[in-house]
């Protein structure tokens, strides 16, 4: 088995009176894409957020790079962020700052490099994911498929080693879908990073992912290779991959 | 008569069952009271707390400063001004009719340094900035974007409330002076045009009546109505849910809070600094 980066060990976490998840464990393998598949509500969102320390679970525990992290004080938990990044759904761009502004807090926060130092890794950033020109813009003047790419740009920009993709592709053509899916494949090899991703988009997982789980009812029910997820023998797992009414999936 | 008693029974249950229903619908308020104030007071001593460690963005708290109270002068100014001269308005015609013309000057400046001047600056202020604070922070958590500077290793209370606590303590004083210099101004106003009180006589009253104390005590006032207001339209905005109705509500719930928190306040501070215990 290859090595694990982060883990969710029997993870219970509830909101209010809903159980999200339920004793669920899944190993996050090192330098891989992992996909996490399942129905909308089913909690998967939430695994990514407990991943960055933004959840903590009510029961049970979660390990990146080895550090279960569910007691590490708030401070620790920054220092932990800084080597994670975090695409979220809607790209959550500062929308008071340009794109180039979002893109540079971090560095700017984090790191003594100068203005002119930051300048260029900001646009080599934005060039690799097709968005040089985008840097003096604000964030309600692009569109939504560039504004998933300059969170995808933000997440990176500090050379993270655990990047969280939560539903990239979710809303946008297949042409984007396609562009996304490439660079989030790209971006992981130039960072050699593991990657974790959240979707829907089945065409598009099977084309990136290197491990796919399933998840329903709170728990991890599928996990493996692209391979071994299309050939399981679960029936929720079929009737899911098959997108059908039919089966043992309550409508 | 077993159906009698089965009935009376029943309504006895009935008044019992409303009873304990009253009651932990009273209990459930009182807990969600001191969880709101423990909230609050839990992000000020964060805010605190990263303001003691010089943790503070200057170009945020600048901006913020200009946003919440520069912009907010012109209303601090009308209504202070309207309101000395209808507080004059009310007292100089009465106070000459009763031959104590000579006081009205110290009786409008000593309401207006001490009371009016912090309370209604801070009211007004809490209208226009602590509703602006909390839809612009509740915005920005139902987007996401409060998780997103968390994802990036950057603490919310330094990036969004630490600028805005430091501008309203700087800024609602700096308004106060202001306020009170306009409602004093108007007092005089019309103090003059409506019983013939002579403008010397006026200031002369005032500067009598009040002392350098007073003003700095009502300044101290507005320092702590400046930490209120920006606590609880922060503490409103981070707490925001579902969606854009929840920064509506929010919105709403924070003016609310906030002036109802700035009446009782204003009473506690003027009992205690004003020599009532």
């Amino acid at each position: 088995m290859a090595d694990v980066i982060a883990k969710l060990d029997d993870v219970t976490l509830c909101y209010g009176p809903k159980v999200v998840l339920q004793n669920c464990s899944l190993d996050i393998v090192q330098d891989a894409i992992t996909c996490i598949i399942g129905l909308s509500g089913a909690g998967k969102s939430t695994i990514l957020r407990l991943l960055d320390g933004l959840r903590r679970p009510d029961a049970g525990h979660v390990y990146v790079r080895g550090q279960d992290i569910c007691h590490m004080r708030e401070s620790e938990l920054i220092e932990m962020r800084t080597r994670i990044g975090f695409a979220f759904q809607f790209a959550a761009l500062f929308d008071s700052m340009s794109v180039g502004d979002n893109i540079a807090l971090p560095l700017r926060e984090h790191t003594s490099l100068s203005e002119p130092e930051i300048r260029e890794i900001v646009m080599h950033t934005l060039d690799s994911v097709g968005l040089a020109h985008t840097y003096d813009n604000m964030p309600s003047e692009l569109s939504g498929g560039m504004l998933k790419r300059a969170g995808f740009a933000r997440a990176v920009v500090t050379n993270p080693d655990l990047v969280l993709y939560d539903e990239p592709t979710t809303g946008l053509d297949p042409i984007v879908t396609h562009l996304l899916t490439d660079t989030i494949q790209r971006l992981r090899k130039q960072l050699k990073a593991t990657a974790v991703v959240i979707s829907h988009d089945l065409e598009s997982i099977f084309m990136m992912a290197d491990y796919v789980a399933m998840l329903f009812e709170g728990a991890i029910i599928e996990y493996g290779t692209v391979d071994e997820v299309q050939k399981s023998l679960n029936p929720i797992v079929q009737q899911f991959l098959q997108g059908s009414e039919v089966g043992p999936i309550p409508l | 008569m077993a159906r009698t008693l089965n009935e009376g029974e029943r309504a006895a249950e009935a008044v019992e069952r409303a009873g304990v229903g009253a009651l932990e619908g009273v209990g459930a308020r009182i807990n969600a009271f001191f969880e709101y104030i423990g909230g609050v007071a839990a992000l000020g001593g964060e805010t605190a707390v990263t303001i003691f460690k010089l943790r503070i963005r200057f170009s945020e708290t600048v901006s913020q400063c200009y946003l919440l109270g520069y912009q907010s002068l012109i209303i601090v100014l009308l209504t202070s001004l309207f309101t000395g001269m209808v507080f004059s308005l009310e007292s100089a015609v009465q106070a000459v009719q009763y031959g104590f013309g000579s006081f009205v000057g110290g009786i409008v400046s000593y309401t207006n340094v001490r009371e009016l001047g912090p309370m209604l600056t801070a009211v007004v202020v809490a209208g226009r900035v602590c509703a602006a604070i909390a839809a612009e922070i509740g915005s920005m958590t139902v987007t996401e974007q409060v998780e997103a500077l968390q994802s990036l290793g950057l603490a919310p209370v330094r990036f969004l409330v630490v600028p805005r606590v430091l501008a309203l303590m700087i800024m609602l004083p700096l308004l106060t002076v202001f306020a009170d210099v306009v409602g004093v101004m108007g007092g005089e106003w019309i103090a003059n045009a409506q019983a013939h009180i002579a403008y010397n006589d006026f200031m002369s009253s005032a500067r009598q009546t009040i002392g350098f104390e007073d003003v700095v005590k009502g300044l101290f006032k507005s320092v702590i109505f400046g930490v209120v207001i920006a606590l609880v339209g922060s503490y409103q905005g981070l707490n925001t849910t579902g969606g854009a109705a929840g920064v509506g509500r929010s919105t709403t719930s924070a003016v609310v809070i906030c002036i109802i928190m700035i009446f009782i306040l204003n009473f506690i501070l003027s009992y205690f600094l004003y020599g009532g215990g």
